[in-house]
């Protein structure tokens, strides 16, 4: 019995003295982050860079999706928010600052013959209008195309910038991520999906719209017209360690890292 | 030091039902967490546009699951249609025909393709099974048929133990009088050991069905998830585990509540398979 007790005295002991650890350690400033997946990668490449020139700051970089990211920073649960769509007219109180902008490229497998696509053939494509791939030139064979799921960014983007906020359609497949979506155009031939053009590699092809190549020069040039900011959101205007993580985003550095990593800059 | 022990053992005795009990208390606290985040919606959208209704566009305020149910149950449909012959038959041979020694080494194997994680079977089928449909059978081999394969396989340790256990629990004197009569060993099979561990293979089926019904990664890797009623077993389609796991990253509002409407209907439809499998046909099993 004793030994029980001195079992139960340690446990809270120790349990205890962790607390008092995490107390201490919070010294450091956190800024945290969530929102969309799609700028999330980008922005942790941020914060690790950024931790090392400011190491009393910590960077917390979490998912969750747009929506979720602006509904974190209206309620105040994050310092910063993430966002890959514009924002809704219930949302303008916040705080919004593009940080740079992404490419939504229509992609294929590489060995798919088709080339370019019109605007309104890609949203005839995914408005269940053209299922055939005979109808644009190609073999009787049914177009595979693939979605994202409802709530996504980048199914957002698209719906505004491709469908015209036309529907699409019911029986097209859905996958939860760019990566998922990537993976089934790269390994079905008679498939077609969209993903952000920095995600784009030889794996899959991007094809041109409107005979516009989708690249960072003719996005500059805004030419390509699939395009959606990355935001950053803040409750109010950013100060102290907030507006020196986002200064160091929009610095001239902080563009390098984003465009290397195929995004198109602010500047 | 006897009136020591004595408050040991209430000791143990005590922590050991609050344990017991706390399982309960967890099964309860998920069923009202459920309840209390998926009815509201019942309520406002009506339960008949849910579960009756064709279209699935949270964000646009339709809230209609009807497809995902009718997908649900062809997918498991279709992994009974796999797994059951298989499965029984596995059973069958285990418990009739195998020796000792096989017996030793094949029952650990099927349990250890009950552990493998569904992560990795979703796996398996997007690398070699949806391909395979893809090129032989057409379609984008994210189907019903490939759904129905995978989750096939992963029943089977459910079926064949439960059934294997059933098979085993006919006494041997039926058997034996059974080639007394001068039946050979199939016709003892079918017509007398099948028959009287009926009710145990009918629940490892039911049970099987409730796997296949719950599943969730592998056949969001797999299914394609598009929100049509699939016309033939090479469409895509999605099911009711799947549409949570797809969507609930992103849900906020009504559409989050929609996501836990769904698992209501998820929870209602695996309770009425549990009860079915345990009330309704192990309990003859024990009279």
């Amino acid at each position: 019995m004793n030994r029980f007790v001195g079992i139960v005295l340690f446990l809270s002991v120790t349990l205890l003295l962790s607390c008092n650890y995490q107390g201490s350690s919070s010294q450091k400033k956190t800024i945290t982050i969530a929102g969309s997946t799609s700028v999330m990668p980008f922005t942790e490449k941020m914060s690790e860079h950024f931790m090392v020139d400011h190491p009393a700051i910590v960077v917390d970089v979490q998912g969750g999706g747009s929506t979720a990211g602006i509904q974190a920073c209206m309620n105040n649960t994050v310092n910063i928010g993430m966002s890959s769509r514009q924002l809704k007219q219930d949302e303008l109180v916040l705080h919004e600052i593009i940080i740079c902008f992404d490419g939504i490229s229509i992609v294929v497998h590489p060995t798919n013959p088709i080339n370019a696509l019109t605007l309104k053939q890609a949203r005839d494509i995914f408005s269940g209008r053209i299922k055939n791939w005979s109808e644009l030139g190609w073999i009787h064979r049914k177009i595979d195309a693939v979605t994202r799921e409802e709530g996504s960014g980048t199914r957002g983007s698209f719906e505004e910038l491709v469908m015209n906020d036309e529907e699409i359609d019911d029986g097209i497949m859905v996958q939860d991520s760019n990566g998922s979506v990537k993976e089934v155009v790269a390994t079905d031939p008679y498939a077609i999906g969209y993903i952000s053009l920095g995600l784009v590699d030889n794996r899959v092809r991007a094809l041109l719209i409107d005979g516009v190549v989708p690249t960072v020069k003719n996005i500059k040039a805004k030419q390509y017209k699939i395009v959606r900011p990355f935001l950053f959101l803040t409750k109010d205007i950013p100060k102290d360690n907030v507006k020196i993580f986002i200064d160091f985003v929009l610095s001239k550095d902080g563009q390098n890292i984003l465009q290397k990593e195929g995004l198109i800059g602010i500047r | 030091m006897i009136r020591k022990s004595f408050t040991r053992e209430h000791f143990v005795k005590w922590v050991l039902t609050a344990f017991a009990l706390s399982s309960l208390l967890f099964l309860f606290l998920i069923f009202i967490f459920i309840l209390f985040e998926g009815l509201p919606l019942f309520h406002k959208v009506g339960l008949k546009n849910i579960i009756f209704g064709f279209k699935w566009a949270p964000t646009k305020g339709y809230f209609g699951i009807f497809p995902m149910i009718v997908s649900s149950f062809l997918v498991t449909f279709g992994a009974l249609c796999i797994g059951a012959p298989m499965g029984l038959s596995c059973a069958i041979y285990l418990s009739e025909y195998s020796g000792k020694k096989l017996k030793m080494f094949l029952k650990p194997a099927l349990e250890l393709l009950a552990g493998i994680p569904s992560v990795v079977y979703g796996f398996l089928g997007v690398v070699y099974i949806v391909p395979i449909v893809r090129n032989y059978f057409g379609g984008a081999g994210f189907s019903l048929l490939s759904t129905s394969i995978i989750l096939g396989v992963m029943i089977l340790p459910t079926i064949i133990s439960i059934s294997f256990d059933s098979l085993m629990s006919v006494p041997k004197t039926y058997r034996e009088g059974s080639f007394a009569m001068g039946a050979t060993k199939w016709q003892t099979i079918y017509k007398v050991v099948i028959p009287s561990a009926k009710s145990g293979i009918l629940a490892s089926f039911i049970l099987g069905m409730g796997r296949a019904i719950g599943e969730t990664m592998a056949v969001i890797m797999i299914a394609g998830n598009a929100l049509k009623i699939p016309e033939s077993i090479l469409d895509p389609l999605r099911t009711l585990t799947g549409n949570i796991a797809l969507e609930l990253a992103y849900a906020t509002g009504d559409h989050r509540q929609g996501l836990f409407s769904t698992g209501v209907v998820l929870l209602v439809i695996i309770m009425i398979l549990n009860y079915i499998a345990n009330f309704g046909i192990k309990r003859k099993v024990i009279k």
